[in-house]
């Protein structure tokens, strides 16, 4: 049987597909209340668009997982920040071609030769970046 | 500042920036915009859940019951004229500034400054930059801007009441290494927003933003 924190953890962000909730650091807490599950999120950004979607998504999971009914709080302290990301997260961005942050390392080729485009990406936690090496565009994850 | 201000000021701001989707002179800038938009829009609803139904706050309140000051209403461009981005960019250094230190001063007792202080520093520093390069750049880039900060000037007065000295200090060095040249004081500080005196421009941009909800009361997505 999958306990709710395996089940809520599991869920992936909706935008960074290839990181969990948890290897984003924004699952807070889950706890069970009143025979109810009760799990607690931070926005990344505070007009962050996925956060429903979060939401809902976490509510279906642990349906699935058996646990009907959860409740979804966000709790906005402590601020998030980009060192909740963890390790396996970090690895994870970098692996699907998105820098984690604090490098500046282009996630193909591992020049250190970048260029930022933009600073600011197509979510409100990326900035656009390009490759001087392979010539290849990337995001990176902006340090907050 | 009181939390209701706070949050009329990013949520006006916001419906503000938000003309500018689909119409920046650059893709980039037009992404830039439109996050900085957000993040507006994110605190100025986590300050409003706060205080009640947000969807009542921001869309059927009227003018009179806005607490914004009067800066954020403003036009983006000349006196109901075509957008402007070197008016656009004053317009952020200004408000940025006095949002980075009013968040700074706050973040020890309220949650929403606490997560927006460092959105925030990431405005101020992108408004900088821009600021430099248009007052630095080419003869009209120049010449727009300057025309910007002369027109908002007077209204930074009451956007920066209680943190002007500290203001100061960050928008002197920006104008000084733009090339720019701060305005003097005449004595006209136009204000009101506090208490629900507003220009008629905040008007025009409720009726935009409000409309939908008036007559579909609820609509989602």
């Amino acid at each position: 049987m999958v306990t709710p924190y395996e089940a809520a953890a599991a869920v992936v962000d909706p935008e960074l597909r290839v990181v969990t909730i948890a290897e984003l650091g924004i699952l807070r807490d889950v706890s069970v209340v009143d025979g109810r599950v009760r799990v607690t999120i931070t926005p990344t950004y505070s007009g962050c668009p996925a956060i429903d979607a979060i939401r809902d998504d976490i509510r279906s999971a642990l349906a699935r997982a058996g646990y009907e009914g959860a409740d979804v709080v966000t709790s906005l302290s402590p601020a998030w920040s980009t060192d909740m990301i963890t390790e396996s997260g970090r690895e994870a961005l970098a692996r699907n071609g998105i820098a984690p942050p604090g490098s500046h390392e282009c996630p193909q080729c591992s020049s250190g030769h970048t260029l930022q485009i933009s600073r600011y990406g197509s979510t409100p936690c990326q900035a656009l970046f390009k490759c001087l090496g392979c010539h290849e565009p990337f995001p990176l994850v902006k340090t907050l | 500042m009181k939390p209701l201000e706070l949050a009329d000021d990013a949520l006006i701001a916001a419906q503000r920036l938000s003309e500018w989707v689909s119409r920046a002179p650059t893709l980039e800038e037009d992404v830039a915009l439109a996050n900085i938009a957000l993040d507006q829009l994110g605190a100025a609803r986590l300050w409003l859940q706060g205080l009640g139904d947000e969807d009542q706050l921001a869309y059927l309140r009227s003018d009179f019951e806005f607490r914004n000051c009067l800066l954020v209403e403003l036009p983006l461009g000349g006196y109901r004229g075509e957008l402007d981005f070197g008016w656009t960019v004053a317009w952020l250094l200004f408000l940025s500034a006095a949002q980075s230190l009013r968040y700074k001063d706050l973040a020890g007792s309220d949650a929403v400054a606490a997560k927006a202080v460092k959105e925030s520093a990431y405005h101020l520093d992108h408004a900088t930059q821009w600021t430099i390069r248009l007052g630095d750049g080419t003869e009209e880039s120049r010449r727009r801007i300057q025309a910007a900060i002369d027109e908002y000037w007077p209204y930074t007065h009451e956007l920066t009441e209680g943190v002007r000295e500290r203001w100061l200090s960050i928008v002197e060095p920006v104008l000084a290494r733009a090339t720019l040249t701060q305005p003097g004081e005449d004595g006209w500080k136009p204000s009101g927003g506090r208490e629900g005196r507003h220009t008629e421009h905040l008007s025009y941009l409720l009726a935009e933003m409000q409309s939908l909800h008036r007559a579909h009361p609820g609509a989602p997505w």
